[in-house]
Formats: C-alpha cells, sequence, structure tokens
C-alpha cells in the first residue's frame, strides 16, 4: 500500500448554522481529537468526504445525534456502508452506566472485613482437609494393601532425597555461622568451652528442624499445590473421580506421607551437618577438637534436645502437605489461580510451620525438657 | 486491487517432515475465505506465518500489499495492527477481564482517554452479542462459546481490515455455531473485514465462505466455491465433500 493512502487524513467538525459537517478520516486513530461537543448545537449532521470510516467513527456519529439517550438529530451523506455501521451502533450502545460511587474509608473497612473472615474461613477448611486425612489415613491403617507405594517412593525421592544436599549444605553452613557467632561472644567471658553446648541446643532443638521445613516448604509445598492444580485445570481430577478414584487417596495421602517419612531424616541429616559444621568452626576458631566437642556434647546435652526437634518434625511435615495439597485442589480454571495458590502455599506454610515452632516451645517450657 | 494476502513458494519443513512445498494462495479483498485440509497439513501453520508467528523456511508471503518477513519491526508492527486474529480457544488473557481483554490492542496501538476506550470496548462486546454484564468477568467464568466471542471481540478492536479465525466454531452447539458464523458474516458485511477461516465445520463452509482453500499433498490444492470443489475428481476432496457429512451440509440426504 502506498504512503498515500497510509497518510492520516486529519478529521474535521465544521459547524455552520444548523449542520455540523463531518470530514476526513473518523477511525479509532484519530477520534480522540475530534470534540464530541461540537454537535451540542446543531439540527442535523452531514458526513461530507468521510475517507476512512470505522466502529469507532460510527460511535461518535451516534453519540453526536443523540440528546439525553434519544436519537433525535438526523444523519446524511453517509455511503451505504457507513450508514449500516452507523445503524449496528446505534442498536448496541447503550448510554454507559453509572459507575458505583467510591468510598474510600468503607471500602476499606469492607476489604479488611472481607479478609478475616476468608482467613478464618481458610483455617477452617484447612481443618476439614486435615480430618479428611486423618479418615483416610485410619482407612489405610486398616486395609495396608491400598496403600500406593509407587507414588509413596516417587514423592519421597522428589521430595526427599532430592533435598537432602541443599538441606545438607545450608545446615552445615549455619552451623559454622552459630559457632562464629557464639566464639566471639562467649571468648570474652573465657567461655569458649560453652559454644558447643550453644551450637547442640540450637542446631538439635530449633534451627535444623526449622531451616529444613521452610526449605522443604519452599521445594515441596509449591510443587504439590502446581502439581495438583495444573492436574485440576486440565480435568484430570475429575477424570479421577469419575474412574471412582479419590483424589484425596490418590494425589494427596502419597504426598504427606512421603513428607512425614522424609522430613524427620532430612532433620538428622541437617543436624549432623550442622554439629559438623559448628564443630570445625570450633577447631579453627577456639581450638577445640573435634574429640573434646564430642565428650562435652555426650556429657552436657540431654538426648531431650534431639528428640525435641525430631519430634516437631512430623507435625511440620504434615503442615507443609497439607497446605501444599489443599491450595492445588483449590485451583480453578484460569493459569492465574495457579500462580496466586503456588506462592500462597509457600508463604502460608512457612508462616504455619513457625507459628507451630512457636506453640512448641511453650509446650516443651511447660513440661521443662 | 491488491489481493489482500498474497502466498508465493512457501516452504515449510519441520526436521524432515517437509509440511508445505511450493505453496500459492491468494485472498482476495472482502471475502470470507474457508482454508481446510487433514489433520497435520499445516493449516494452523499457514495461519501462524501469515501472521508473523512462525517463520517460513522460504517464500514470498505479502498482506495488504506488504511483506511479512523482512521488514522493519516498525513497519511490521504498523501491519499488525490491521489484522486481528482469533486463536482456538480465545487464548483470552486470563488475568483480565472481558473488558480489559478488549481493550488491550487498544490500549497498546494507542493512546486514547480511559473513558472512550471503555465505551468502544463495550460496543465491540456487544457487537459479538455478549451481554453488557459480560463485561466485567474473567475468562474463567464464561462458557466455550462466550469465549470465542470475546476473543473475536478483541479480534476486532482496532477495526482491522482482516481478520484470522482459528476453528471459531469448534466445540459449540450447533445454535452457538449457527450464530457464530451469522455473526462473522454480518461483521464481514459491516465492516468490510477479509476473514481467513480455519475450519472443519461443513455448516460453516456452506453458510458463510465465499471460496474453499483445500490443503493436500503439501500445497494448496484447489480453492473456489464449494460447487466448483465437489465437481473435482480429487479422491481426498470428493471424499470431504462427497461423504456422509458433506452431503448432510449440503442438503442432501
Amino acid at each position: 500500500m502506498s504512503e498515500t493512502s497510509n497518510a492520516i487524513d486529519v478529521p474535521s467538525a465544521q459547524v455552520a448554522g444548523d449542520t455540523l459537517t463531518l470530514s476526513g478520516d473518523l477511525t479509532i486513530d484519530v477520534i480522540a481529537s475530534v470534540p464530541t461537543d461540537a454537535a451540542r448545537d446543531v439540527a442535523r449532521i452531514v458526513l461530507d468526504g468521510v475517507t476512512r470510516f470505522d466502529t469507532a467513527g460510527a460511535w461518535l456519529v451516534v453519540q453526536m445525534s443523540r440528546r439525553e439517550g434519544e436519537d433525535a438529530i438526523e444523519v446524511s451523506g453517509a455511503t451505504p456502508a457507513q450508514a449500516k455501521l452507523i445503524e449496528t451502533v446505534r442498536d448496541i450502545d447503550a448510554p454507559p452506566q453509572a459507575a458505583p460511587e467510591r468510598r474510600l474509608l468503607r471500602d476499606g473497612i469492607v476489604a479488611f472485613g472481607h479478609a478475616i473472615w476468608d482467613a478464618v474461613r481458610d483455617l477452617l477448611e484447612l481443618t476439614a482437609f486435615f480430618g479428611r486425612i486423618l479418615v483416610e489415613l485410619g482407612r489405610l491403617l486398616r486395609h495396608p494393601g491400598r496403600a500406593r507405594l509407587t507414588p509413596l517412593v516417587y514423592h519421597m525421592q522428589a521430595a526427599g532425597l532430592n533435598a537432602a544436599p541443599i538441606v545438607t549444605l545450608m545446615s552445615l553452613l549455619i552451623g559454622v555461622v552459630v559457632a562464629f557467632q557464639g566464639s566471639a561472644q562467649l571468648e570474652r567471658f573465657g567461655a569458649e568451652i560453652f559454644v558447643v553446648d550453644l551450637i547442640a541446643i540450637s542446631i538439635l532443638r530449633e534451627l535444623g528442624i526449622l531451616l529444613t521445613a521452610i526449605i522443604v516448604a519452599g521445594r515441596s509445598a509449591s510443587a504439590f499445590t502446581a502439581a495438583i492444580g495444573s492436574m485440576k485445570m486440565r480435568e484430570e481430577v475429575d477424570a479421577l473421580r469419575i474412574l471412582g478414584l479419590d483424589p484425596v487417596t490418590v494425589l494427596v495421602l502419597p504426598r504427606i506421607l512421603a513428607l512425614v517419612l522424609t522430613l524427620p531424616i532430612l532433620a538428622i541429616l541437617a543436624d549432623v551437618a550442622g554439629l559438623a559444621g559448628g564443630a570445625a568452626m570450633a577447631w579453627i576458631d577456639l581450638g577445640i577438637t573435634p574429640r573434646a566437642f564430642v565428650v562435652r556434647i555426650a556429657d552436657g546435652t540431654s538426648p531431650w534436645h534431639l528428640a525435641v526437634g525430631l519430634i516437631k518434625a512430623p507435625v511440620f511435615a504434615l503442615i507443609i502437605g497439607l497446605v501444599g495439597c489443599r491450595n492445588g485442589l483449590e485451583v480453578g480454571g484460569d493459569a492465574d489461580s495457579l500462580g496466586r495458590l503456588t506462592s500462597s502455599s509457600v508463604v502460608t506454610s512457612i508462616f504455619l510451620v513457625i507459628a507451630a515452632d512457636a506453640v512448641f516451645s511453650i509446650f516443651f517450657a511447660l513440661l521443662g525438657v | 486491487m491488491d489481493p489482500a494476502i498474497r502466498v508465493r513458494g512457501l516452504v515449510t519443513r519441520f526436521g524432515d517432515h517437509v509440511v508445505h512445498e511450493d505453496l500459492d494462495l491468494d485472498v482476495r479483498r472482502g471475502e470470507i475465505l474457508g482454508v481446510v485440509g487433514g489433520s497435520g497439513t499445516g493449516k494452523s501453520v499457514l495461519l501462524r506465518q501469515i501472521t508473523g508467528l512462525l517463520e517460513p523456511d522460504a517464500g514470498r508471503i505479502e498482506v495488504l500489499g506488504e511483506t511479512v518477513r523482512d521488514t522493519s519491526p516498525e513497519a511490521f508492527r504498523r501491519l499488525r495492527r490491521r489484522w486481528g486474529v482469533m486463536f482456538q480457544g480465545g487464548a483470552l488473557f486470563s488475568a483480565l477481564t472481558v473488558r480489559e481483554n478488549v481493550e488491550a490492542p487498544m490500549r497498546e496501538q494507542l493512546d486514547l482517554p480511559d473513558d472512550l476506550r471503555a465505551r468502544l470496548a463495550a460496543v465491540k462486546v456487544r457487537m459479538v452479542g455478549l451481554p453488557a454484564d459480560a463485561m466485567e468477568k474473567r475468562p474463567s467464568e464464561l462458557s466455550g462459546g462466550m469465549r470465542k466471542r470475546a476473543g473475536f471481540a478483541r479480534a476486532i478492536a482496532l477495526d482491522p481490515e482482516i481478520v484470522f479465525l482459528d476453528e471459531p466454531t469448534a466445540g459449540l452447539d450447533p445454535i452457538g455455531a449457527a450464530a457464530l458464523d451469522a455473526l462473522v458474516a454480518q461483521l464481514r458485511d459491516v465492516l468490510g473485514l477479509t476473514v481467513f477461516l480455519v475450519t472443519h465445520d461443513l455448516d460453516t463452509l456452506h453458510a458463510i465462505c465465499d471460496r474453499v482453500a483445500v490443503l493436500a499433498e503439501r500445497r494448496v490444492l484447489a480453492v473456489g466455491s464449494i460447487d466448483e470443489l465437489r465437481a473435482l475428481p480429487h479422491p481426498w476432496i470428493a471424499e470431504y465433500f462427497g461423504g456422509p457429512r458433506g452431503r448432510a451440509a449440503a442438503g442432501e440426504r
């Protein structure tokens, strides 16, 4: 197409007496430059030499020909094709609906209330989901033959074994950091040897399991939501139901069981790596030999510290698995909800893990262990 | 007058598999051209090549007199604005409402005031026969047929000269499919569109297509009205239009 036909013919709206004459291009590119109030005081609209004309132009003409929502003004001069388009638009263009009045304070309070209600309902639904899992678990205990071993082993590998390297490395580094920070402080009191107790207690009780749970929440809660959610979007979950298979048994249980079984093992791994990192740092920084480190742990650290950490592991695993799987089943038909729920899985499961950890701390403090 | 679309010597290969070999096709301005062919004959590939989504291995594609390949990004951007595409599933942006979907091309290509853009989007949404309350819905809240209509509204948002439709009636009930056919024909008449229509729907071909292009044996085997095509002795074409479904669509029993 040549340059001339591409160039825009500037639209003009001339008022002469009671007649408005429109000419030039009336297309969506240039329509904004035509003043809509040009037709305010005229009784007739004439299209004269309108070269290009589209739906937007037709809409403009319809707007100009209206008085208080009524088609009041005669339009002439349109070619048959233009007239057809004007008629089509005239039939369907309704006056705009008044936008709902916005009240900032009120809307804010309403949104806040909705958010609270949603959070409460979310927690209730999560509890209900937990109940369903317990029922399914009980059923499985009565009929162990129904257990689905292949997916269980697969998820143990994906969520457990494959997480081992990163969990070990991270815990090793945390052990180094705790030893380093502790020694700098304790050296000032000449109490270097207590760095061993510091490392042992903090790693075994809290850091080992908590950081492992956070890493697993980041890896597996999101993976569970994304996997189950995309199956939901492609109607695979419905297909399971039609085949008489319960999605909770087939999809959710193996994942949660895999986490419950592997998270304690990961926690032990993290404990060992954290102690090793701490021992290495204590040796380098304070000259505490590994032998002295081991002896000090054996003498001075109650086995309850290890137990406290490991008792928490299956509970954290349950939280991560529950949140990840339930969010997956909540996914609707659109890609948007999949993304939203996946990130919400990570945030919610980490938050709930830390909240549960706080509850455990109070509980064990009351028990005195 | 130039044809709206001119394809010459198109070659497409996927590895060793040759899809198109020396394919020629003309689409006249203002016509509705149906493109048919068996599975794997490259109908959708052809559509994607004409719209510049896929690069052919060789050949020349001109749309509205301008070449699609080897052109400057700026020229291609101007050219792209003159066509609209409706993908098979509607391909609506799931994060946006129907109104925002229809506004999206206007927002990207033009600098319009917000209220004007909203009013024009409303005209387009009503034009494709969607109710006004569909405007603020998200694609996931719509039925398949409504999604297709919304996709159509987005395709014609800028009053393009050419509209590409990929299987517009697939998955629709007969009433919805017939309504969509009527809509395409009506908008062609009103807006002066050229329509490139990939379809398997024999009823659509009979109802609204001016000409039909048959893709087979790696090229456009024949182009013409359905009556002309049915007179051809080629076995696939005879099977396609003369089979039980073809005869039923033509109103014979």
